[in-house]
């Protein structure tokens, strides 16, 4: 079977000379379809960077980048926008919800613009908040943004959704919240999600753990028996 | 580094602060700079202008009241002399002739002037700027005013001729003058300068009052006042002396034409210095609010960060306050500089028109002074709000990031019409509708930038329509000629068979004193045919009106002046001839754009004046093939006083006001521009900085650059196309209340304001909005999409 997700001797540095950063240096990975893999590590230790170029924010500097069969190396900025909008959904730390649109429109936003979109009000409902699909952001508790960002995310059935630390801004109470709806949509849409955080106790809902430290991956971790997100706490 | 040392850390801040958004300070310095600028240009041209007349007046003691009459003796001096508040009096003998340059074809108008005999008796003395005063012994020697030689290349000792009473005489140029009577030279009934068909020459008395019989007597007194004369007093005896003689009535310098048209550009300078700049204060104040609002905002983190260190209130806003100070003495250093070279370059083109010995350029020191202050001022008020929030923030508060805008109280009926909208759309909408004072603010500020390129640009619109309603409407006639002395009315038939006319009409023209209870105006009545041909006058809707048999026909400026409306009566006293006092009614109101005026049926003035000789002169029609046959004829024609060649009149007044009022109005579309771009640019960026956050996350979601250009742009354009009809609005009013403040007695500037004049105003916004556009969108293009994850508002 094809991987989702394949990278080999994937490096990324930043400026030159003295003042050169390797933020990535030789990273291989390979990530099924449907699986649920959590990125664990501290600041500084390669894996937003990981994250960006998979979403097709940033380019590496050498080695190999495959997501769904599409080489993300050689793409256009143009073709990486494109990439983005059919393929990846994104889940920030800080919801980036637009404030001037209610929920719905939030995913509306991206449904509009998807090739095989599921309907606003479904993605909604897939995050528990058909009874707010009319709210503004700004009516909304931080979880319930959150989960709204989730739905915006999967409402375009992505190959690939990628969180970064969506619960760094919660509470543990919400943050589980938010992780049942990531969950949920991993295993019935069958995409593949990439979690990353700080928080080692999520680790527990992923199928695999990457550790990362100095732009590598350190150890990788398989997850005999996935947690449920309600029973975790931190 | 020592600057370094001697900086405190928040002035660093401070500088680099500034050095963020350098291009908004630029664009706001710069719209404050134009304001200032035209303040300190209008100003200081002012002052050069009013300073130069005021010394030039007093130097060469310019007569302070003129009495022309028919004929008097010259002994009358004496009596003059003898009333009080009277300084020095002078007689002189002032008649029209024309001239002959060898090598110009056309024939030449010029007033000829007695040089006083006794030159220790100082009025309206003469500067000598070549060759040297006429000598006695040689009566044919004269000097002729510099600008006409200049026109002419004439040189002292070169010749000229002049058809003195009929006979055609050489006069040698001993030298060249100015004058203060003719610091502005313009042909008589025209309103432009033509140095090359009119001139003022000066001549020894003996020759001119032997050649006109003058001999003993003067047709001109003129004097100059004591320090405590009441001038309207000193101008009623004189009157009264003169009556006997044909005085047409003593007038003072306000009614010297040559001043009249240098009071009415001091009066547009007037108008100038505060009519516009405070659109463009205005302007900075509101780009200076919108942008220090934002800047605060961003900072909100900042400032508690310093006030959680213990920065003071006062420190706070001190900081911020500097800020917008720097930029407000930027702009006024630019306005200032821009100011002072602009006066500077007004003045050398002022002198190509007003013949002043020097116009030197002056800085009132009230001026920068006033620039500077008003400039703080306006930036301190602007901002005043902003700054105040900012120092009142509290740390806790302000190091918690504000809550996301509430969109949730918008009006729902909105909604529902927006129901079919995209959501990038709807943001738009909403965004508007969230913030409409600010919406509101913008869509006025760039209004208003487009009402300034109107009402700069309409005045062209303008000055076309005068000269095609002056010159194709008013006065069709392609030559006009007076008469030395009034002619019989068959004098018309001669002037008939003069080589090339076509079509002649005669005219004769009656001073007069117009009094309506206590407001009185010395006028010319010009009687007319009932229904000329050739010099019309029109009403208001351009049709020719019919001079009807009996009562007056006013223009419109007149009719205002004298308080008075169609069917009134007012008195009616002739100031030649009979003298006869009547009571007229007035039969219409009548437009003119140019000077005042009155008329009447020849018939009918003729009955008043129960004169013979009734024609004052001519309007005539011509065979252009036969110009040159009649330019001969007339040369050669003694009863001849002056003509005026309206094409060439047409022809000086279109290169004049192109080469004035076009360059002004180059000036201020520059301006008027550079406040669209201030605008719509500052606009632009503060709503990028303030959704740019927004909108990079709608990139990583995948939205592509046009479609996120779209958000931004869309309520730009949305605002911009909603300002257009405002600016338009406003442009109107603009211009209305530029005309109604340059009404002076010489040029009532029509309200015409074409179609295209509006459609250049609304295409210099456009392209000022799709030039910030085209800015914006490099920016966008430049979103960091990575630290939009990252961050937090």
């Amino acid at each position: 079977m094809s991987k989702a997700v394949h990278t080999h001797a994937l490096t990324k540095s930043y400026g030159e000379g003295e003042t050169r950063v390797d933020a990535l240096r030789g990273v291989d990975i390979d990530v099924d379809p449907g699986e649920m893999i959590v990125l664990l590590g501290p600041s500084g230790s390669g894996k937003s960077t990981l994250l960006n170029i998979l979403g097709g924010l940033d380019a590496p500097t050498s080695g190999e980048v495959v997501v769904g069969g599409q080489d993300l190396l050689t793409l256009s900025d143009n073709a990486r926008t494109e990439y983005r909008r059919q393929h990846v959904g994104f889940v920030f730390q800080f919801y980036n919800l637009i404030a001037s649109l209610t929920a719905e429109e939030n995913v509306s936003l991206v449904t509009e613009i998807a090739d095989k979109p599921m309907a606003p009000a479904e993605a909604l409902g897939m995050v528990g908040l058909q009874a707010r699909i009319d709210h503004f952001p700004a009516q909304l508790s931080g979880g319930e943004q959150q989960r709204v960002a989730i739905a915006r995310a999967i409402a375009k059935r992505p190959s690939l959704l990628l969180c970064d630390e969506p619960t760094g801004a919660l509470d543990s109470k919400t943050g589980c919240l938010v992780l049942e709806a990531i969950v949920e949509a991993n295993s019935s849409l069958q995409t593949t999600t990439l979690v990353i955080t700080h928080n080692a106790s999520i680790a527990s809902i992923a199928d695999r753990v990457l550790i990362m430290g100095d732009g590598q991956i350190q150890e990788v971790r398989t997850n005999t028996q996935r947690a449920h997100p309600r029973d975790l706490s931190w | 580094m020592a600057f370094r040392l001697n900086t405190s850390p928040l002035n660093r801040k401070l500088l680099r602060d500034l050095w963020h958004i350098r291009g908004q300070a630029i664009a706001i310095a710069l719209v404050i700079g134009c304001g200032i600028g035209m303040y300190v240009m209008s100003k200081a041209t002012l002052e050069s202008l009013q300073q130069a007349r005021s010394d030039y007046y007093h130097r060469e003691h310019l007569a302070e009241i003129i009495a022309p009459v028919v004929r008097a003796p010259r002994s009358l001096v004496d009596s003059l002399q003898q009333i009080t508040g009277v300084a020095v009096v002078q007689s002189r003998i002032r008649r029209s002739a024309l001239v002959d340059v060898p090598g110009f074809s056309a024939p030449i108008t010029s007033q000829l002037i007695s040089l006083p005999s006794d030159s220790s008796i100082a009025i309206s003395d003469l500067i000598l700027k070549s060759g040297r005063q006429p000598d006695p012994a040689h009566p044919q020697e004269v000097l002729i005013l510099e600008a006409f030689a200049i026109a002419h290349g004439l040189e002292p000792g070169a010749q000229l001729y002049a058809t003195l009473n009929g006979s055609r005489r050489p006069l040698k140029i001993a030298g060249t003058v100015l004058s203060p009577e003719h610091i502005y030279t313009i042909p008589p009934g025209d309103i432009v300068p033509d140095n090359k068909r009119y001139g003022v020459i000066w001549m020894q008395r003996p020759l001119l009052a032997d050649t006109f019989n003058f001999r003993g007597a003067a047709n001109e007194f003129v004097a100059t006042l004591s320090h405590n004369a009441i001038e309207a007093d000193v101008i009623a005896a004189f009157d009264r002396v003169l009556e006997p003689y044909g005085a047409i009535g003593a007038y003072g310098r306000d009614r010297q034409i040559s001043d009249q048209f240098l009071s009415n550009e001091i009066v547009q300078l007037e108008t100038m210095s505060w009519f516009l700049p405070p659109i463009f204060l205005l302007v900075s104040g509101f780009l200076l609010h919108i942008v220090l609002s934002r800047l605060i905002a961003t900072e909100r983190e900042n400032i508690g960060l310093l006030k959680a260190f213990g920065y003071t209130d006062r420190a706070v806003a001190q900081h911020y306050l500097s800020l917008v100070t720097i930029i407000a003495v930027l702009g006024a250093i630019i306005g200032l500089v821009l100011g002072i070279s602009l006066s500077r370059g007004m003045n050398s083109l002022y002198l190509e028109y007003f013949h002043f010995p020097a116009l030197p350029f002056i800085l009132p020191p009230a001026v920068p002074l006033t620039a500077f202050v008003v400039s703080l001022l306006v930036a301190i008020l602007a901002t005043f709000g902003a700054v105040r929030a900012s120092a009142r923030l509290q740390p806790a508060v302000a190091m918690v990031p504000p809550a996301p805008p509430d969109y949730s109280g918008q009006l729902r009926g909105l909604e529902q019409w927006g129901a079919r909208l995209s959501p990038p759309a709807r943001m738009i909408l909403r965004h508007i509708l969230r913030w409409p004072g600010r919406a509101l603010m913008t869509t006025v500020g760039i209004a208003l930038s487009m009402a300034l390129l109107i009402a700069s640009s309409f005045s062209m619109d303008a000055i076309r329509h005068m000269v095609d309603v002056s010159f194709n409407l008013v006065d069709r006639q392609d030559v006009r000629i007076s008469f030395v002395e009034k002619r019989p009315a068959s004098a018309l038939y001669d002037v008939q068979r003069l080589p090339g006319v076509l079509l002649a009409e005669g005219f004769s023209a009656i001073p007069v004193t117009l009094r309506n209870g206590h407001i009185h105006r010395n006028e010319v009545v010009l009687g007319m045919d009932t229904q000329p041909q050739l010099g019309r006058v029109i009403d208001q809707n351009y049709h020719p009106v019919e001079i009807p048999t009996e009562g007056l026909l006013l223009t419109r400026s007149l009719a205002e002046r004298l308080r008075i409306g169609r069917g009134d009566f007012l008195e009616m006293q002739l100031r030649e001839g009979r003298r006869g006092l009547y009571s007229v009614h007035v039969a219409g109101i009548v437009e003119s754009y140019i000077g005042t005026g009155a008329y009447m049926n020849r018939t009918a003035l003729d009955r008043l004046t129960r004169d013979t000789h009734q024609l004052s002169g001519a309007n005539l029609s011509i065979d252009a093939s036969q110009l040159d046959a009649l330019y001969a004829t007339l040369k050669a024609t003694p009863v001849i006083a002056g003509i005026a060649l309206l094409n060439e009149a047409q022809h000086a007044f279109d290169a004049t006001m192109q080469e004035t009022m076009g360059t002004m109005v180059f000036f201020n579309t520059l301006f008027a521009a550079l406040i669209v771009i201030g605008v719509v640019y500052n606009s632009a960026r503060v709503a990028l900085s303030e959704r740019g956050r927004e909108l990079a996350s709608l990139r990583v979601l995948g939205l592509t650059q046009r479609e996120v250009s779209f958000i931004l742009l869309g309520e730009l354009w949305l605002l911009t196309i909603l300002s257009l009809p405002l600016g338009a609005l406003l442009g109107w009013t603009l211009s209305w209340a530029l005309t109604k403040s340059l009404d002076t007695e010489l040029f009532r500037i029509p309200l015409i304001i074409e179609n295209r004049t509006y459609a250049y105003g609304a295409l210099i916004v456009c392209l000022a909005t799709l030039g910030s556009g085209r800015l914006i969108r490099r920016r966008i293009r430049q979103l960091d999409l990575i630290a939009v994850l990252k961050t937090r508002e």
